[in-house]
């Protein structure tokens, strides 16, 4: 038996449950709790976390460490057209956030919209890149660096430079058709595990080193002009409306034949390529629908904290991108409840961390890892339908559990 | 350690216990002040300088009969948060300050990121910040109106050693314009703005910049750089990357034997060059706010002198200037308090705009964009393994050695 | 990019400066990195805790030489306390993700990571440490190139404890299960060996010696609680490339990672140098899968 991975096998009462806590949370707290919409803000966009990270990990058997890229990504070019719009985007960043911008609210949104939307598209471009082109993406960067060196020496624009190298990068992919597929997504298990994660590293490290973006300093995002309190609440509501987006969008997704694909990559890869699955075309799917729903998040993120600084915000890997995979996990990876679950306790657990364990709660927090992954490796969820597997409507043959213990 | 944690676990629960019980009742007789320090993370010694400065002063002001407000005596107290030292977590726990903990008004964090996340949320509400450890000029371009810091922004940090330099050239004949600068900056936000003001000031004076190289946090290896510095042979060699720096910076300049006419640096003390490599930091240029040899004074820690003695006492260790000017941040508000006559955010935020004051860290007096604009940085030198202020000449202990021997000559 | 070209060209003691440095540092990697591959080998669990193990042994021997003693005694005092630890973390945590999916270990020991680093934050505190080893400098090529003494003792010390595994490995009785279990645990059970010894002794050994890379790392740079990930990532690197088991080209690739490093640092600037790990990193993964897939495609 395949191990289930559709919402149609919670059970009724598991999901009615949820989508119940779920509302009342969304509709009462910022009645009742004004002051706590910004974390409940986090505690949505956590869940997209989770929720995108499980599409490749859970589903497809991919453990990224390296999806926080694509909120980076998504975070940093939606700031740059949030400002590029209206601003020169070097200059602005050069003066260290000196000439703050005043927006109007059309303004603003219509610069939230365009960010949100081109970083959602160029989280997308990365991971279709990564995942499938790393060598063409080498070596076009060899060529364009030596034809760029070449163009200076020589007189001629930089610009021939560049379209050399992307000309050429483009007739290796159409004369070498090994290297079209050779990107991080042609890794195994934990090869891809760390290729990933020294991928999220590496994108930090080249946004503090690169002046355009603020380098090290980082980048601030324009204001919300609204009035007092709005913010939290535009932001809060933003982001539930994403996890919502994101939640039923990967349901449906996982509910038709791309979902049947990927688990048959996560089953076995080989076979299902012997089979005729396009597997590297599923994968590159997979890893862009993850980033969509990233990019989008990244440019919230960015704009509730109002401050992008490279290393501990936007490209946070020691943060964000391992919590995805901890949440995923902790609620039951290959599920679609499972990372909701899994990212609401979280979140909860670690604010009261912060609250209460001052100072301690990072011990508090890697011990927590331990001991989810050693005691619950198959999740909340997973640990519960192990225990009442009728619940998940999975017949046990009494009998035939008896033989297999005795 | 874990003595001074359960203390400060146990004052924020009982701080947290008491807002939820008597939230509302307005806190009779004392006022909260609010502040996400770095416990933990990177930036936890200078996060615990911080808290330490913070609790001395409000210690101190305690005991000698609290703020007087009006026609009512207030004692001062502190709810602290840690921030991990990560900007997102520090904006998260201002807010949670303000809006759950009713905080009205806060002290800073330490560092410029921090502080950069911060600001924006304080500004929102309309809540008062005194910070005291966020030094990046861009804090004061953004227009904050309730922003204010007690510290000289960074921009100043090192330009007393280019200053410095083109004096030298000078007496030796020569042109500011032929001095030949190699720079190492951390890439972080405070480095970077240090490293603006290092730039600004040699395009100013006409100075070449030689080497331009940005160390990344991780970074414990400066010899790529330092190899260069060999090469090119600058007459000034600036470093700033937080302690870790300096410390890299002072160990590989010995061990590769780089000679530079001039080595400035930031968070010398922090770093503890001279208790770690001792004469190996001989000669070398440190940026600093303030000095126990300073002759500034007030009436409730009395001189700098007096200062550096209490906190000695009660946390045995000098007290860098990260600390002190802690400390100097809660005197301030005490002394808008007092003068505003109110615990209303808004009328302590114009006694902030208005103060005017001496303290034992120095003359605290804002410009309209919140920084203070009375305190000029100084600049120590090591010398026979001590640090002696060599700039500003007004409390100049002893002229800066130049050109720094050459590793040949004080190998003898 | 091209100005730091240019200087190489224009003075080449430089060149052996810089790589002589990076060659040098590579050494100390390659402890860090022998000891992953023991244990990924052996046990097939990816330990995350490197790194931390590596700074714990500086913080260690910081602790020595503040008592008086010789920096150097701090390399075997770090060495057994590290063994201990090891041991006990054997026996408390990573016992129970051997046999689990890899991914799961990957995941089990950083979370020991981030615990190991917070505790030494508690317990050493954040300021960054170093121990000055009183060795002096070299000169060499008129001058122009130095050679730190202490890392001339890192690189000579690294090899020998690497000569020290390689008989231990092959001459005693432990050695010998040990291989015989990474060959085959069930094989070796079978056999009469006591795997889940082997095991302990595998990790503990692993945290030794990069306990022993500690006290080097802290005598030529510095520690601080926060930067273990480097040294894990690095030892990674290193492994992957080296493959399991062959302590050679663990060392001939440590050495060439160091020396590749430090010229990225060189030319493309210090701002690059990690970038440059990182996203060697990830090629050397690609290339390493394009290998595979061309040798794949001429089995067939």
């Amino acid at each position: 038996m395949s191990a289930p991975s559709t919402a149609a096998m919670n059970g009724h009462w598991g999901r009615w449950a949820g989508y119940g806590a779920i509302l009342a949370a969304a509709l009462i707290v910022p009645l009742v709790f004004p002051a706590f919409q910004t974390q409940m803000a986090f505690l949505w966009l956590m869940i997209v976390f989770a929720l995108t990270w499980d599409v490749m990990g859970g589903q497809m058997g991919y453990n990224s460490f390296g999806n926080i890229l694509f909120l980076g990504v998504g975070m940093y070019v939606c700031a740059v057209v949030q400002v590029g719009l209206h601003v020169d985007v070097a200059a602005y960043n050069a003066s260290m956030g000196a000439s703050a911008l005043d927006l109007t609210m059309g303004q603003y949104l219509t610069g939230l919209g365009l960010g949100l939307a081109a970083g959602a598209v160029a989280a997308v471009a990365c991971a279709v890149v990564l995942g499938a082109g790393v060598l063409l993406l080498l070596i076009a960067v060899i060529v364009i660096a030596v034809a760029v060196g070449l163009c200076n020496w020589l007189g001629l624009p930089p610009v021939l430079g560049v379209a050399a190298g992307l000309g050429a990068a483009v007739f290796m992919a159409l004369r070498v058709p090994a290297l079209r597929a050779h990107g991080l997504l042609s890794l195994r298990g934990h090869y891809f595990a760390i290729g990933t994660l020294g991928l999220g590293i590496a994108a930090g490290e080249v946004a503090s080193g690169w002046q355009f973006i603020g380098a090290g300093s980082g980048m601030v995002t324009p204001l919300y002009p609204g009035e007092l309190g709005g913010r939290e609440q535009f932001f809060n509501a933003a982001a539930f409306v994403l996890a919502v987006a994101t939640f039923f969008a990967l349901r449906r997704l996982y509910a038709g034949r791309f979902g049947l694909a990927v688990n048959a990559i996560r089953d076995d890869e080989q076979k299902a390529e012997a089979m005729g699955l396009p597997t590297t075309r599923y994968k590159t799917v997979a890893w862009s629908v993850a980033a969509v729903f990233m990019g989008i998040a990244g440019g919230l993120v960015g704009n509730i904290v109002g401050f992008i600084d490279p290393r501990d915000v936007a490209f946070a890997g020691a943060t964000y991108g391992v919590w995805m995979v901890l949440m995923a996990i902790l609620g039951g990876k290959g599920t679609i409840w499972g990372p909701v679950l899994g990212a609401a306790v979280f979140h909860i657990t670690q604010e009261l961390f912060w609250t209460y364990l001052l100072g301690w709660q990072r011990v508090a927090l890697g011990l927590l890892i331990v001991l989810i992954v050693v005691f619950f490796p198959q999740g909340l969820l997973g640990w519960v339908r192990a225990r009442w597997p009728e619940r998940f409507g999975h017949r046990v043959d009494s009998r035939a559990a008896e033989e297999a213990e005795g | 350690m874990s003595g001074k944690f359960a203390r400060t676990t146990g004052a924020v629960l009982a701080a947290g216990l008491a807002a939820a019980i008597f939230a509302g009742s307005a806190g009779a007789e004392e006022i909260k002040l609010g502040a996400a320090v770095s416990t933990t993370g990177k930036y936890s010694t200078n996060g615990a300088h911080t808290t330490n400065g913070y609790n001395l002063a409000v210690r101190r002001i305690n005991e000698m009969g609290g703020v007087k407000v009006g026609d009512k005596t207030y004692e001062l107290s502190i709810v602290y948060y840690d921030d991990e030292s990560t900007p997102a977590r520090g904006a998260q726990l201002a807010e949670r300050l303000i809006s759950q903990d009713g905080i009205k008004l806060m002290l800073g964090p330490y560092s410029s990121g921090l502080t950069k996340a911060i600001a924006p949320v304080t500004e929102k509400y309309g809540v008062p910040m005194v910070e005291a450890n966020g030094a990046s000029r861009s804090l004061f371009t953004q227009g904050y109106k309730y922003l204010f810091a007690v510290l000289s922004t960074s921009e100043q940090y090192l330009s007393a050693s280019i200053a410095l330099a083109a004096e030298m050239a000078e007496t030796q004949g020569k042109e500011p314009s032929s001095v030949k600068i190699a720079m190492a900056f951390e890439n972080d936000s405070f480095s970077q703005d240090v490293r603006a003001g290092v730039v600004a000031d040699a395009e100013a004076l006409g100075m070449k910049i030689v080497v331009d190289d940005q160390l990344p946090p991780e970074l414990n290896d400066m010899s790529a750089t330092l190899t260069k510095v060999k090469a090119l042979k600058p007459d000034v060699l600036v470093v700033s990357g937080h302690a870790k720096g300096a410390a890299t910076a002072v160990r590989q300049i010995a061990e590769m034997k780089v000679n530079v006419p001039m080595i400035a640096m930031t968070h010398c003390d922090s770093a503890q060059i001279i208790e770690k490599f001792g004469k190996d930091a001989n000669y070398t240029l440190c940026a600093t706010q303030w000095a126990p040899t300073m002759t500034y004074k007030d009436d409730v820690f009395g001189s700098a002198g007096d200062f550096a003695k209490a906190f000695k006492e009660a946390y045995d260790y000098e007290p860098p200037y990260q600390a002190a000017e802690s400390a100097a941040a809660v005197l301030v508000y005490a002394d808008a308090l007092r003068r505003a006559g109110s615990t209303d955010p808004d009328a302590v935020r114009d006694a902030l705009a208005a103060t005017d004051m001496q303290t034992f860290y120095g003359f605290v007096k804002f410009d309209e964009t919140g920084k203070n604009t009375a305190k000029p940085m100084a600049l120590y030198q090591v010398q026979n393994e001590e640090y002696v202020v060599v700039a500003p000449t007004k409390w100049a202990a002893a002229p800066a050695i130049w050109p720094v021997p050459t590793w040949a000559e004080r190998d003898k | 990019m091209l100005d730091n070209i240019q200087i190489l060209i224009d003075a080449p003691p430089l060149l052996v400066q810089v790589l002589l440095d990076g060659l040098l540092v590579g050494a100390i990697f390659a402890l860090a990195a022998y000891g992953m591959a023991l244990v990924w080998g052996v046990m097939n669990v990816i330990n995350l805790t490197q790194g931390d193990f590596v700074i714990l042994g500086g913080f260690i021997t910081v602790s020595v030489a503040q008592a008086g003693l010789n920096p150097f005694l701090g390399l075997p005092v770090a060495a057994v306390l590290l063994f201990g630890l090891g041991w006990l973390l054997y026996r408390s945590v990573v016992y129970r993700v051997v046999d689990k999916d890899l991914f799961i270990s990957l995941l089990a020991t950083f979370g020991l990571s981030i615990l190991l680093q917070q505790l030494m934050n508690q317990g050493f505190g954040a300021d960054v440490q170093s121990v000055r080893s009183g060795l002096g400098t070299w000169f060499a090529l008129g001058g122009l190139v130095t050679i730190t003494q202490v890392k001339v003792v890192a690189f000579a010390t690294a090899l020998v404890i690497g000569a020290l595994l390689v008989w231990f490995m092959k001459r005693t009785r432990m050695g010998q299960a040990i291989r015989a279990t990474a060959q085959n645990a069930r094989a070796a059970r079978i056999l009469g060996i006591d795997t889940d010894r082997v095991y302990a002794v595998t990790f503990a050994l692993n945290a030794a010696i990069c306990g022993a890379a500690g006290a080097l790392v802290v005598m030529t740079w510095i520690v601080h609680p926060y930067l273990g990930i480097t040294y894990t990532v690095r030892a990674f690197m290193i492994v992957v490339v080296a493959g399991l088991g062959n302590l050679a080209a663990v060392i001939a690739a440590a050495l060439g990672l160091g020396a590749a490093e430090n010229m990225a640092g060189f030319i493309l600037g210090a701002e690059f140098q990690l970038a440059f790990v990182y996203g060697l990193l990830v090629v050397i993964l690609v290339w390493r899968s394009w290998r595979l897939a061309r040798e794949r495609k001429v089995l067939r």
